[in-house]
């Protein structure tokens, strides 16, 4: 035992003299180490601090100038020395909106495909390749987004919708049809979402104790009825966090959407006009921005966007940690 | 409703969900499939080895940003590392202190930041400053993204290290900085390696915390204090030019980009299970 002992590195000798030099040194090396590991863990908070700052004071020059109707304003128009954000910022809103619509429903589907349903040996590849969909890049999307999706909704999906299906008549699918279109947005960002959806989802259903389950089940409900009555109803604010965290994804994408969306700083009832989302305006605008007062604009743009995503993603974090920390 | 119904209901509303498994698998087979038919006539030794012709002309390839991509890679990895496992030992061993409480939760956060505010705070604080765009401030944006991933899972992996370990090392006299550093760490190792590697499977793709840092080069460059070239904002040069030889160069980009991110990934997946497997024994 004793050798054992002696050859750990570190292990105070036997018989050493334990008194005062080698715990001081000890406290002192431990003393150290908690400000090391302290100091990394502080970093965290101060560098969201300093994004918050840097952004802020550089957005403050247009801020200040344009006040509330930066934000309320739909004119962007850079020559002028006009801005205002709401094209862009309903732009956002719509594109995820959509997102959303199409995403929600897939993911939920996944999820319970996966956690309730799928023979075991299926599981592990679909969950697998769904959650491969988060590892494509952003550029990669908007690549097939442009040369795939695109020509696609020109043809045949476009004209499906607004002639076979009649909805060119309603103000939403009016107006001609170029493909590059907030639809086109949308539907790249439900793609691209989906995989968090399904993520998170997946993990808060996992969590719905197995009680839950066999009480419905014993009370002689269908295995749809167990799903719906007893185990959506236990993880709904779980799953509603799920989807708000994906909703904060699809707030920031920026490469696929500037690539599919046609960037227009209008504001356009119909999904098959183009647009503008925040992030799209500051990657396309930004390394153009030559005036002050343009550039501050743009900061500001982000700033806008930064809030908003944090507002979003703390809600959603709140709401998922309420479901999954009983079963931690 | 009566018995039958209620079980034919039971059963379309799970067919549905086959469905929408079989939904959800579709995207990811058409882009892999299509970028393999379009990209794959263009991947020839001569794409990693030349330099980008000028747009438009056929031929050339994407040396100078594959090379750039790493480089950026690695400057990230400097940073998004040791600050991710630090900032994870940390949560692991503080873990109910309201610092750590914080960190936690704000770490959340920072994951959720949309990339391209990520990139203009590196414009505002490492471009503008400087005066010039520089491989430098594109690889401390990525690292300065990588840094959540790294920490949480580093957390993770370190919290699943068995008590007796620690009470073993500490019993035999280890200092708690000791053990910590060579028992806790090494024991977790394969955990953390696992969450660097899904870190730098996400960072090798961005491209919007780029557009301004790093920029891109049509030259050959690696220095440091230079714009310098990166597949994904090469793959969004030639995607958004309107010459037909260039998108092949942006499909062929494409699929290298996303065989090194696939095959990372699939690493870092394989070292979780044989890590898990070998925890359950």
């Amino acid at each position: 035992m004793t050798d054992a002992t002696a050859q750990l590195p570190g292990a105070i000798p036997p018989g050493a003299d334990r008194a005062a030099a080698p715990l001081r040194s000890s406290l002192y090396g431990d003393r150290i180490y908690q400000a090391v590991i302290t100091a990394f863990a502080v970093f965290i908070p101060l560098l969201l601090i300093l994004i918050a700052i840097s952004i802020g004071i550089a957005a403050w020059p247009a801020l200040s100038r344009s006040g509330l109707s930066f934000v309320t304003g739909s004119k962007w128009d850079v020559a002028a020395g006009e801005f205002g954000a709401a094209p862009a910022i309903y732009g956002t809103l719509v594109s995820s909106a959509i997102a959303l619509i199409l995403a929600t429903p897939l993911a939920l589907g996944v999820s319970i495909f996966l956690s309730e349903i799928a023979p075991k040996w299926l599981r592990q590849p679909v969950a697998f390749l769904v959650d491969l969909l988060a590892a494509i890049p952003s550029v990669v999307y908007g690549l097939w987004g442009v040369f795939v999706l695109i020509p696609l909704l020109r043809d045949p999906i476009g004209p499906f919708l607004s002639n076979t299906l009649g909805l060119g008549k309603t103000s939403l699918f009016s107006g001609p049809n170029y493909g590059y279109s907030m639809l086109a947005a949308g539907i790249i960002l439900a793609i691209m979402i989906l995989p968090f959806i399904s993520a998170v989802t997946r993990e808060i259903l996992m969590a719905v104790p197995r009680s839950q389950r066999e009480a419905a089940l014993a009370l002689g409900a269908t295995r749809w009825e167990m799903i719906r009555d007893a185990v959506l109803p236990y993880a709904r604010s779980g799953i509603i966090g799920a989807i708000i965290l994906g909703l904060g994804r699809a707030l920031g994408e920026t490469m696929a959407v500037t690539m599919l969306i046609g960037n227009r700083a209008e504001i356009s009832g119909s999904l098959f006009a183009p647009g503008y989302t925040m992030a799209s305006l500051i990657a396309n605008e930004f390394s153009e921005a030559t005036n002050d007062l343009h550039l501050s604009a743009l900061m500001a743009v982000g700033a806008v966007l930064f809030a908003v995503t944090l507002l979003v993603n703390a809600i959603a974090r709140w709401l998922v940690w309420r479901v999954t920390r009983a079963s931690r | 409703m009566n018995r039958r119904a209620r079980h034919t209901k039971s059963r379309v509303m799970l067919g549905l969900t086959y469905v929408a498994a079989a939904i959800a698998t579709l995207p990811l087979l058409l882009i892999l499939l299509h970028l393999v038919r379009e990209g794959a006539a263009y991947i020839r030794p001569a794409f990693f080895t030349q330099m980008p012709r000028p747009i438009g002309e056929p031929g050339g390839g994407m040396a100078n940003a594959i090379v750039g991509t790493l480089i950026l890679i690695s400057i990230a990895s400097v940073i998004g590392l040791p600050v991710g496992i630090g900032a994870g030992l940390y949560l692991a061993e503080r873990r109910g202190s309201l610092l750590a409480t914080t960190v936690r939760f704000l770490s959340d956060v920072l994951n959720g930041l949309p990339s391209i505010v990520m990139g203009i705070f590196a414009w505002e604080f490492l471009v503008r400053p400087i005066g010039h765009f520089s491989a430098l401030a594109g690889g401390i944006a990525l690292g300065a993204m990588m840094i959540p991933l790294v920490t949480r899972t580093t957390e993770e992996m370190v919290r699943l290290v068995p008590v007796s370990l620690r009470e073993a090392a500490l019993a035999l006299g280890y200092t708690r900085w000791r053990m910590s550093l060579t028992i806790i760490l090494r024991t977790a190792l394969p955990g953390i390696v696992t969450g660097a590697l899904v870190a730098i499977a996400r960072i090798a793709g961005e491209t919007a915390p780029l557009l301004f840092t790093a920029l891109g080069n049509q030259f050959w460059s690696t220095s440091l204090r230079e714009p310098i070239a990166a597949l994904p904002l090469q793959i969004f040069a030639y995607a958004i030019s309107p010459y037909d030889t260039a998108h092949g160069q942006a499909w062929a980009g494409a699929l290298v980009l996303i065989l090194v991110v696939l095959i990372i990934s699939v690493l870092a997946r394989f070292a979780t299970r044989s890590r898990f497997q070998a925890g359950s024994d």
